[in-house]
């Protein structure tokens, strides 16, 4: 279960933001933790803490948005000191897509699902899901110029 | 459409993701979900995988059983709950470095058996106890100490299957001719821990 901790903090990462990413993993994997035994054996693993990880994000947005006035953070707070360099750009980006489309191109394009099991997870259709990553990836195109020959080194 | 490559937009930085699997570790284990822990160490037969439960060392596996393939087997048999958390094995770790630079002659950690039944186990306790650092024995003779002295097939099935080899020391049962016969991490890992232990 923890080799996919990788692939669930890019997710959570991509749908919650930085800030509140590291919550979330968390929160996913003792989630998993609680739930693993009931987890069928030919279970996708992947997918499935991919579901959890939702779930959690949906939990938190909904924290968040109850929360005071929202404030960006200070040039100087600690927030901007984190170990990974990310880059802000594209957190704006990603952040600035509607919520079905940033899900939709977190499982498909950071976590690597089927459309088909990432309508099972957003509750919608697989052509719907399969059309919001697709708006969400060309909405990136325009606001986060990824390379265009597919070759993304030169950013990193 | 070029293909996108979006997880190189989203580097990991390694330590991060320790930090975060170290708190979830104190969080599962103060919530009671750590049923196993388990991490790899470094050894003169090479990587170790070591897991543990709340009870004791549960498993000891050599790199030629395939460690991936160890846990899921773990998974299956004791439980699910299973979270790389260095913390519980840091005592075995120590002691076993030390056994591997010849500074320790028996380990004492606690040992869950649940892995290991009835005569297999009456004979792997034995071994626990009675064959001492730099002793060896035969398979015969360790049936004889197991109560069964014409068991020494069993035996030799008790030795090959020892879910906690180095610790549990099936090493030190060779074939009554003086060969080192056969050993789950292989002959030559059976040769180095005799040859360490004749230092």
């Amino acid at each position: 279960m923890a080799r996919h901790g990788v692939t669930v903090l890019r997710v959570v990462r991509a749908v919650v933001g930085h800030a509140d990413a590291d919550d979330a993993w968390s929160e996913t994997f003792l989630a998993a933790l609680k739930a693993y035994p009931r987890l069928p054996a030919d279970a996708n693993v992947e997918a499935w803490l991919v579901t959890i990880a939702h779930r959690k994000a949906l939990d938190i947005t909904r924290t968040a948005s109850r929360r005071a006035v929202p404030i960006a953070d200070p040039p100087d707070s600690p927030a901007r000191e984190r170990a990974d360099t990310h880059d802000l750009d594209l957190d704006a980006a990603v952040g600035a897509l509607p919520p079905k489309q940033r899900q939709a191109v977190a499982y498909h394009y950071l976590a690597g699902l089927p459309y088909s099991e990432i309508a099972l997870i957003l509750d919608s259709s697989v052509v719907a899901a399969r059309r919001a990553a697709a708006d969400g990836i060309a909405t990136l195109r325009r606001t986060y110029p990824m390379t265009s020959q597919g070759n993304a080194n030169d950013r990193n | 459409m070029t293909a996108i490559n979006l997880t190189e937009h989203f580097p990991v930085d390694p330590d991060h993701l320790k930090r975060l699997h170290a708190r979830l570790e104190r969080a599962a284990q103060s919530g009671d979900l750590l049923d196993i822990a388990y991490r790899t160490v470094d050894s003169a037969v090479g990587p170790l995988l070591l897991a543990a439960t709340p009870l004791g060392l549960l498993r000891v596996a050599f790199a030629n059983e395939g460690h991936d393939s160890v846990l899921q087997n773990l998974s299956a048999r004791i439980s699910p709950r299973i979270l790389e958390a260095p913390t519980r094995l840091d005592p075995v770790a120590r002691q076993l470095e030390e056994f591997f630079t010849g500074r320790r002659h028996s380990f004492e950690v606690a040992l869950d058996w649940s892995l290991s039944q009835g005569f297999r186990r009456t004979v792997l306790e034995h071994l626990n106890t009675d064959i001492g650092y730099g002793t060896t024995t035969s398979y015969a003779a360790l049936a004889g100490l197991s109560g069964s002295p014409k068991a020494v097939r069993a035996v030799g099935t008790a030795c090959a299957t020892n879910p906690i080899p180095i610790v549990v020391p099936c090493h030190r049962v060779i074939r009554s001719d003086g060969t080192v016969g056969a050993y789950r991490g292989g002959p030559a890992a059976k040769r180095v821990l005799l040859d360490l232990e004749r230092h």
